[in-house]
């Protein structure tokens, strides 16, 4: 097989064709899309951009790759996020010092250990009491919001504290904070998934559950653990995305961001039905969502029109990943290549 | 493992209990969750009885369907698919453009004769391009229904960004008429119209070969297409239905509000996804019935109807509740579930 083919055929050749056509069409478009200027120390332009977007969505998005990876999903994170943003920002406005360390600390901590439960409950459900994933999360994805409205008292929290907006707006480095917590957050999952034996456990559950436990691996506990992993890289989702606008809106915060996660594991090549995991294929599928989003207003395209060009590309990688067109390339393939001369033995 | 062992006692007793009095009436297992449904159902109804004047009336009740008539249809089409173990979650994003499809063919001067049809078909043929996914490239129900949600969304911007009021006089006549007395029990063609479409999903899928085939696929679609059914044709068509009873849902939304909007039915498919959990359907598939998700919406609706009666409680509860509600019933039907292996 030569070169060329082993590249076209790598799971991420279609993801990575994706992103760069989105690229080059944006810089045609704008030529300054790729230019990164330096700024009173801050690093500026298109690409860094697309950093500090993307991470909020690479943070659900690695969650959600681990719980598909078990052959789960898990569609209440979108609701974490809100909940973690009210938490945090009400607890933050209620101090009398919200522009303290301590107190962003403090309503950080208290937020953290609310998705913790969370996390727990949605494992309890799934690992212990074996109900389908997909409903087991419905549940708080439909009473989420609720208890989010519940927690702010139907109103939209806004508060002002320097340390908490540094997370969505700040710089460290010369690099936007948020891209920074989704870059650490990514290379520590990647650490823990791939130098040690959790990512092939993780995998082995998701290929069969039951088979694994009778390998001795602990399914439950490993279902249990990647459901509390996704709530809490969703409540730091969360804390970025309440940064922004340093409001706790509990209706719109991280809505529909579960399909967009689903959707980036999904381009990135990880197959729903569980199994095989790779991380790389989020980061790109997460990349690919968030510079789609970034072209088309550059592109001069309706920003509702967004949704439209999301299907897509959904339709056409999941087409070209398609067992029956890798069929039928593979066979077209076979038919135009030179026929091997067999040697009759 | 205390599930294991209650389980274990609960059969041999059930076991020794058949066998002392063989011929004794026992209700199957499978009628379990839908009567689950229908005490709450009952139960929500006596609790607001008791609790509220004028809960009770007919009025109440009969706004009960007409306000869910969609909802009522969409759960229908929705029942199907889960039955056949898969998913739709483009239903919400179909009924908008559906109403869009209906609202700007209207408002363009094409004849409601046209307008209606083509909201229907518009469902119809999403329905297929799903089917079509799931069958021929095997695409999984989930990411299929999924792009189509997108693709249904980005459709609605593109046909009309803004919503269309609609002032075709026959869509206003159909949103005016009421059968019956006014402060009694009235029935609008709306109304009518989802409930043909529950009896004509009743008869498809309790006496036909078509309904067992979808029974059957849900069962165990390796063994279904074993036994020579047509598991191909039935999968594809399953989303066809649920797709046009999305138009149709589209449409009488239509009706209901006078106007095509993008924005409409929003988280639509996950109601409609609840009605049927709630209705005692598995979502594993394979066993479920149509009348189990019409309670569901019946359920859903009236959580809604009493949190309004109460007056003082903020509209958040409403997802609380049937967040709670799906709980309870999803832990049943796993409970039953376990006590039937």
């Amino acid at each position: 097989m030569s070169a060329v083919q082993s590249v076209v055929r790598h799971r991420l050749f279609w993801p990575v064709v994706a992103l760069v056509v989105l690229v080059v069409a944006s810089t045609l478009k704008s030529p300054s899309f790729l230019e990164i200027a330096v700024r009173d120390g801050h690093l500026f332009g298109g690409p860094v951009d697309i950093l500090r977007r993307s991470s909020v969505l690479l943070l659900v998005a690695l969650g959600m790759t681990l719980v598909i990876a078990t052959r789960g999903i898990d569609l209440s994170v979108g609701a974490v996020m809100a909940i973690a943003g009210a938490v945090a920002l009400t607890q933050i406005a209620a101090s009398p010092n919200p522009g303290s360390l301590a107190t962003v600390a403090a309503a950080i901590g208290t937020a953290l250990v609310i998705a913790l439960v969370i996390g727990l409950f949605n494992g309890f459900l799934v690992a212990v009491v074996g109900i389908q994933p997909i409903i087991a999360t419905l549940v708080l994805m439909t009473a989420g919001r609720g208890i989010a409205m519940l927690i702010t008292g139907g109103n939209i929290t806004t508060v002002t504290s320097q340390p908490y907006k540094t997370l969505a707006s700040g710089y460290w480095l010369s690099l936007p904070v948020a891209a920074i917590i989704a870059g650490v957050v990514f290379a520590g999952t990647a650490l823990v998934t791939r130098r040690t034996a959790l990512g092939v456990l993780i995998e082995s559950v998701g290929i069969n559950p039951s088979a694994s436990r009778l390998a001795g691996v602990r399914a439950r506990t490993i279902i249990w653990t990647v459901y509390v992993v996704c709530a809490l890289f969703a409540c730091l989702a969360g804390f970025i995305r309440s940064a922004d606008t340093m409001a706790a809106d509990a209706n719109n915060i991280g809505l529909f961001i579960e399909l967009d996660a689903i959707l980036a594991v999904v381009i990135g090549g990880t197959s729903l039905a569980g199994g095989k995991f790779s991380l790389t294929g989020t980061l790109v599928g997460t990349l690919v969502i968030t510079t789609l989003t970034l072209s088309i207003t550059i592109l001069g395209i309706p920003a509702n029109a967004v949704s439209l060009f999301k299907a897509i590309v959904v339709i056409a990688v999941c087409l070209l990943q398609s067992p029956v067109v890798q069929h039928r390339m593979r066979a077209r393939r076979r038919r135009t290549a030179p026929v091997p001369v067999e040697v009759p033995a | 493992m205390a599930t294991d062992q209650l389980t274990r006692t609960r059969r041999g007793g059930a076991a020794t209990g058949a066998l002392a009095a063989p011929r004794r009436w026992r209700l199957d297992d499978r009628y379990l969750p839908v009567l689950g449904t229908l005490v709450v159902l009952v139960a929500m109804l006596a609790i607001g009885g008791s609790r509220y004047e004028n809960f009770l009336t007919g009025r109440v009740l009969a706004n009960l369907l007409i306000n869910n008539s969609f909802l009522v249809v969409l759960a229908v089409g929705m029942t199907f698919v889960i039955l056949t173990g898969g998913i739709d979650l483009s239903v919400g994003a179909v009924v908008a453009l559906s109403s869009i499809v209906a609202a700007w063919m209207l408002t363009n001067g094409w004849d409601a004769v046209v307008a209606i049809p083509a909201a229907i078909l518009t469902g119809t043929l999403i329905g297929l391009a799903v089917g079509l996914m799931v069958h021929v490239f095997e695409i999984q129900p989930f990411i299929a229904t999924l792009a189509a949600m997108f693709l249904a969304r980005g459709l609605c911007y593109l046909v009309a960004p803004e919503s269309i009021p609609i002032t075709d006089p026959t869509i206003v006549a159909l949103a005016r008429t009421r059968w019956g007395s006014d402060d009694g029990l009235v029935l609008t063609p709306s109304g009518l119209i989802a409930l043909a479409v529950v009896a004509v999903a009743f008869v498809l899928l309790h006496y036909t070969r078509f309904g067992r085939t979808v029974y059957a696929i849900g069962g165990g679609e390796q063994s279904a297409r074993l036994m020579g059914l047509p598991v191909a044709r039935t999968k594809v068509l399953v989303y066809v239905i649920s797709g046009t009873c999305a138009g149709l849902g589209g449409l009488l939304f239509a009706i209901f509000s006078r106007s095509g909007y993008a924005l409409t039915g929003v988280g639509m498919e996950l109601d409609a996804i609840a009605a049927v959990v709630i209705g005692g359907t598995l979502l594993t598939g394979g066993s479920g019935f149509v009348l189990g998700s019409v309670l569901g919406v019946l359920v859903l609706g009236l959580i809604q109807t009493a949190i309004t009666f109460e007056g003082t409680l903020s509209s958040w509860w409403t997802k609380i509740v049937i967040g709670g509600l799906l709980l309870v019933f999803v832990v049943l039907q796993r409970l039953l579930a376990l006590r039937r292996t």
